[in-house]
């Protein structure tokens, strides 16, 4: 038998059977969001209103800066930074998704996957709690939402898609080399800069923009989301960028968690 | 048909933290737990088992005695699936459930009704189902109306009678302890003793780790001893 194959084999075996029982992430997703809310009167609405008042302050400053009409940089700064949020504490989250579990890994036999898909889980509702702010905004300025934003929907699965192989990989990675998480930490906030979240892409000179855009995966992976809502489609390139990344990237990590996961109860 | 075979089952953890040889040398003299050496990569790995062989039948209650650090806990967690052997094969036909950690999974800050859920869901549970049993539970933990207050105003006594009440909820295929379990006051103890007598009577296959040679008496039929890592009594 091919020993590729056997490899990809048992990666997928253990994803299957974490997806076969997506309720334990669901309840325990769940649970990490009740806990940290607990006794709070707002609960998670609490991210919700800092969120808002980031938005505005950042609205504001920026705005004027590069002086964009707040009707069109409002919206755009709103979307691109709830998406961009929902991206960066997903992956920074995955870094440490295995070594917060280490007492449930190291008692019960459960799929391993299943402790990435908590955290998927749980930013998954905090990205809901946050999106409401943007019919708020869309409301302020009376912009209509337009009827192509329901293509976002297939833009944040792809997104979802493409966040779940990167979180499972930094998540066995992580567990086994403990200086990563930082590493990661500080390339995510790199990345916020070099993404166009809080600028937008038509500020850029020309030829900058071919390098800091189209190299930047995460541009594609928020456009692919961001553009229908703002009433434009995604270019070609953000779809094959998006698709081409899904499809390697799972197919490496499920031959990477296949090698490795058994692993991991020893790295704990 | 339950069934556990060991075949010459070897567990290696990689200690990452701790290198130079001096250090590798000094631990290979210690008189407990596993032994020391190290990997072709040049990590310290402690050898947890060496070399097991076992092969446990329906009916089977296995008692694992051993001092500190001789590998009881390890060969557990091998059965349950926990540590895939870094050496020799393990096949387990069943279902394995542990009553190790009976608390595990549960929120303090959470009421006694929503702990039945996330430590149900854990034990792998059916929501449906278990909801028809919440009044089992709260009876047989005799918890009252606590069990509408969050997990940490109950006292630590308390707080394992709904753990144990719980975990006992099913009967195991295959059941793997370590320890005798003791909860609660004289009275419930009665009651938990006679469950959880019960459930290892029922269980196909039972492994349990103690210092205790009168349980191994009382509910085993056979009986391995561990010594760093090694089998030396079949």
């Amino acid at each position: 038998m091919n020993p590729m194959f056997e490899l990809f084999k048992s990666g997928w075996r253990d994803i299957f059977a974490a997806l076969k029982g997506y309720k334990l992430a669901g309840v325990f997703g769940w649970q990490d969001i009740r806990q940290r809310y607990r006794r709070s009167s707002f609960g998670p609405f609490w991210l919700t209103i800092s969120m808002g008042v980031l938005i505005g302050a950042l609205g504001l400053i920026f705005g004027n800066l590069f002086a964009t009409p707040m009707k069109e940089f409002l919206p755009f700064l709103t979307i691109g930074l709830i998406l961009w949020t929902l991206i960066s504490t997903a992956l920074n989250e995955s870094c440490t998704g295995f070594t917060t579990a280490d007492a449930m890994i190291k008692q019960i036999s459960l799929p391993l996957f299943t402790h990435i898909l908590r955290v998927l889980w749980r930013n998954l509702i905090i990205f809901a709690h946050n999106l409401i702010i943007f019919p708020l905004v869309l409301l302020v300025f009376w912009v209509p939402l337009p009827a192509m934003a329901l293509l976002a929907i297939v833009g944040l699965v792809l997104l979802m898609l493409n966040l779940s192989w990167m979180a499972l990989l930094l998540g066995v990675f992580c567990t086994r080399y403990r200086d990563v998480p930082q590493i990661i930490a500080n390339l995510l906030q790199v990345s916020f800069y070099l993404t166009p979240i809080i600028w937008m892409p038509q500020l850029l000179p020309k030829r900058a923009s071919i390098l800091l855009l189209n190299a930047n995966p995460f541009f594609h992976l928020i456009e692919i989301v961001r553009a229908p809502l703002l009433g434009s489609l995604p270019t070609a390139l953000n779809w094959q960028v998006s698709i081409v990344l899904a499809m390697a990237g799972w197919v490496f990590t499920i031959l990477f968690y296949g090698r490795f996961r058994s692993r991991l109860a020893y790295w704990l | 048909m339950t069934h556990i075979l060991l075949n010459n089952v070897s567990v290696d953890f990689p200690i990452y933290n701790t290198t130079g040889r001096s250090l590798k040398n000094q631990l290979m003299q210690a008189a407990t737990g596993g032994r020391m050496g190290s990997n072709e990569q040049g990590h310290v790995v402690v050898r947890a088992l060496q070399n097991i062989c076992l092969e446990l039948k329906e009916g089977d209650r296995l008692g694992v005695i051993g001092p500190n650090g001789a590998g009881k806990s390890t060969l557990l967690r091998v059965i349950s699936g926990v540590y895939e052997p870094t050496g020799g094969s393990v096949e387990v036909q069943g279902k394995v459930t542990t009553l190790i950690d009976l608390s595990l999974g549960m929120d303090s800050e959470a009421t006694g009704i929503e702990n039945i859920f996330l430590r149900g869901a854990l034990l792998g549970f059916n929501r449906t189902w278990l909801s028809a049993k919440v009044k089992e539970i709260v009876d047989f933990a005799g918890l009252g109306n606590f069990i509408e207050m969050p997990l940490r105003t109950y006292s630590t006594g308390m707080q394992m009678r709904l753990a144990f009440s719980i975990a006992t909820l099913q009967q195991p295929e295959i059941l793997v302890m370590d320890e005798w379990l003791t909860v609660g006051d004289a009275d419930f103890q009665e009651k938990a003793q006679q469950q959880l007598k019960e459930i290892v009577q029922k269980s196909s296959i039972l492994v349990i780790a103690t210092h205790s040679p009168q349980l191994v008496q009382q509910v085993c039929n056979r009986m391995i001893r561990l010594e760093r890592g090694a089998l030396i009594t079949a």
